[in-house]
């Protein structure tokens, strides 16, 4: 279970202080797919790298399966099974697919496991597995790769940053599968932060995040059909931006 | 039959058994044709039917003489220095007979314990026949807790005939104090050669590299890839010269990454004497990338330990 109680984030703007994250409080419980959505700008990104550790909260308490982890570091939470799909992925020169695949798991994986999870994220593996992941990889490729690396552990909570950016619809389609498929046997938990309605669908809850706090949470058959008129046409404008790139 | 000239009885000692391990993955006598020369003197030789290892009569070293159409073999020519204040010059040929396609291992592993500095100046020089295909792996490595330095200056000249093929892979591991490293291509018509030179300093560790490929023939071509790592108040510099002088294609990429209070310079040089030349030069300097160490920390690594596997592969 995740409890984030009273959680603020402010960084110094060019003009004084910028509230980030607002005394936000909030409870996930475990089996869940979750699914936070919301206006571009409103904390989504900063709220997952808060979980991660990647950024520290400037007030309030964060509480993993019972564990105060406010002040652990990315490494320490990583160990109680934290896990995070960059939106923009860093490349590694020298490093391969298989051996990235292989740090993610803990040890070195079997070629076919390898191939099984590059095939879920819609790569031809055979062509992928001994390249490396640097700039001769497409922005597309590298995503992939990146969710692929999330796949390949086992994870008590595993947060993607809109995996949908930069993939293209074919494989898109493939995505949404595995999405399904991994929500039910490889992590215990899972946030997707996504504004693609087909991602939405699968959710168990969706929070919609605006303005640095929740503006709503519930269960997805709940809280979707509210989306368009919270938003206007915040949902078919956001659709198009994760095939744009 | 094989010709057997050993010099010596082959007693290593634990310490010479680490480094020959180090430097050339050797952890009992290689198949094939080797040469172990110890502290200025040749401890051990053995030529095979296709490739004889003959001392040279002029000055100190081996020339390496392997038969046309050898393919498939190995020849292994270790060099290690034991005690302080060893200061070893070498000369070593390789003449490779048209069309033979062979391995070639060599590197130099210094351990010093002692107060002298101890120095292995390399000078091999490669005559790649006709259509010959030479795989070289060089590594170099110091070791030892002495006040004394650990200097290693290879010179390395290759002389590549028509159609010719040379992969170079040139490593200096850790520990040695100062390098100077001259390097050398000469292609002919249709050579091709890819040299891949990875290098780590650290301490007060001075490195320099003077290279200069000259592309003589039609058609040939070169890809030299430099990686570098420089730590603490360690000093690189590196002199890449590319020089087309027919229709030719060559390629020079130098990546170094810069930590703590390193010096790194890399001056390239291109030039093209024939209006079909193609010479390209990269080169970048830069630290790790903070959201490579922060990805590999969401694996559960430490930051010490995520910096070490982004080392790992780009020197690898």
């Amino acid at each position: 279970m995740l409890e984030l109680k009273n959680v603020s984030f402010t960084v110094d703007g060019d003009e004084g202080k910028l509230d980030i994250i607002k005394d936000l409080t909030l409870t996930i419980d475990d089996e869940k797919f979750t699914v936070i959505t919301g206006p571009n700008g409103g904390g989504k990104s900063t709220l997952a790298k808060l979980i991660m550790g990647i950024e520290k909260p400037t007030s309030g308490k964060i509480i993993f399966n019972g564990t105060d982890v406010t002040d652990m570091n990315i490494t320490e939470r990583a160990k109680l099974g934290i896990g995070y799909a960059f939106q923009q992925p860093p490349r590694f020169k020298g490093m391969t697919v298989r051996d990235l695949l292989s740090l993610a798991h803990g040890s070195e994986l079997p070629e076919d496991e390898c191939c099984t999870y590059l095939t879920n994220v819609g790569l031809c593996s055979m062509d992928y597995l001994n390249r490396e992941v640097d700039t001769s990889l497409s922005g597309g490729e590298v995503k992939r790769i990146e969710i692929a690396t999330l796949m390949a552990r086992n994870l008590e909570l595993a947060i993607y940053d809109e995996p949908e950016a930069g993939i293209d619809l074919w494989s898109f389609t493939m995505l949404v599968d595995s999405f399904r498929a991994l929500s039910k046997n490889r992590h215990k938990n899972v946030i997707i932060i996504s504004h693609q309605e087909r991602i939405m669908q699968l959710a168990d809850d969706i929070i919609v995040l605006a303005d640095g706090n929740i503006r709503t949470q519930g269960p997805k058959d709940e809280v979707f059909p509210t989306l368009l008129s919270q938003f206007g046409s915040f949902s078919s404008e956001c659709t198009l931006r994760g095939e744009e790139k | 039959m094989d010709i057997k000239d050993f010099k010596f009885d082959l007693s290593l000692t634990p310490t010479d058994k680490g480094v020959l391990e180090a430097i050339a993955d050797m952890t009992g006598t290689p198949d094939g044709a080797f040469n172990i020369r110890k502290n200025g003197e040749g401890l051990v030789r053995t030529s095979s039917r296709n490739i004889e290892i003959v001392p040279k009569t002029d000055k100190p070293g081996i020339d390496i003489i392997v038969k046309p159409g050898t393919v498939g073999e190995e020849v292994h020519i270790p060099v290690i220095i034991t005690e302080s204040g060893v200061n070893d010059l070498v000369y070593n040929d390789f003449y490779i007979g048209e069309g033979a396609d062979v391995v070639i291992v060599a590197g130099c592993g210094i351990h010093n314990c002692g107060g002298g500095d101890s120095q292995h100046d390399g000078i091999h020089a490669f005559h790649i026949g006709k259509n010959a295909r030479i795989k070289y792996v060089e590594k170099h490595y110091g070791e030892g807790d002495g006040k004394g330095k650990r200097i290693l200056n290879p010179t390395t000249i290759i002389n590549m005939d028509e159609g010719s093929y040379a992969e170079m892979e040139m490593v200096q591991i850790k520990g040695v104090d100062s390098t100077y490293r001259k390097t050398e291509a000469n292609l002919e018509a249709g050579a091709k050669i890819y040299m891949m030179e990875r290098l780590m300093t650290h301490g007060d560790q001075t490195a320099k590299t003077d290279m200069v490929v000259n592309l003589n023939g039609e058609d040939s071509s070169a890809r030299i890839i430099s990686r570098t790592v420089g730590k603490d108040n360690s000093t690189q510099i590196f002199y890449p010269n590319a020089i087309g002088n027919n229709k030719c294609n060559a390629h020079v990429q130098c990546d170094s990454i810069i930590m703590d209070n390193a010096h790194i310079s890399s001056i390239p040089a291109i030039a093209a004497n024939h209006p079909d030349a193609m010479v390209i030069h990269e080169a970048a300097i830069g630290k790790i990338n903070s959201d490579q160490l922060l990805k590999l920390e969401t694996f559960g690594m430490t930051e010490e330990e995520a910096e070490e596997i982004i080392i790992q592969g780009f020197l690898k």
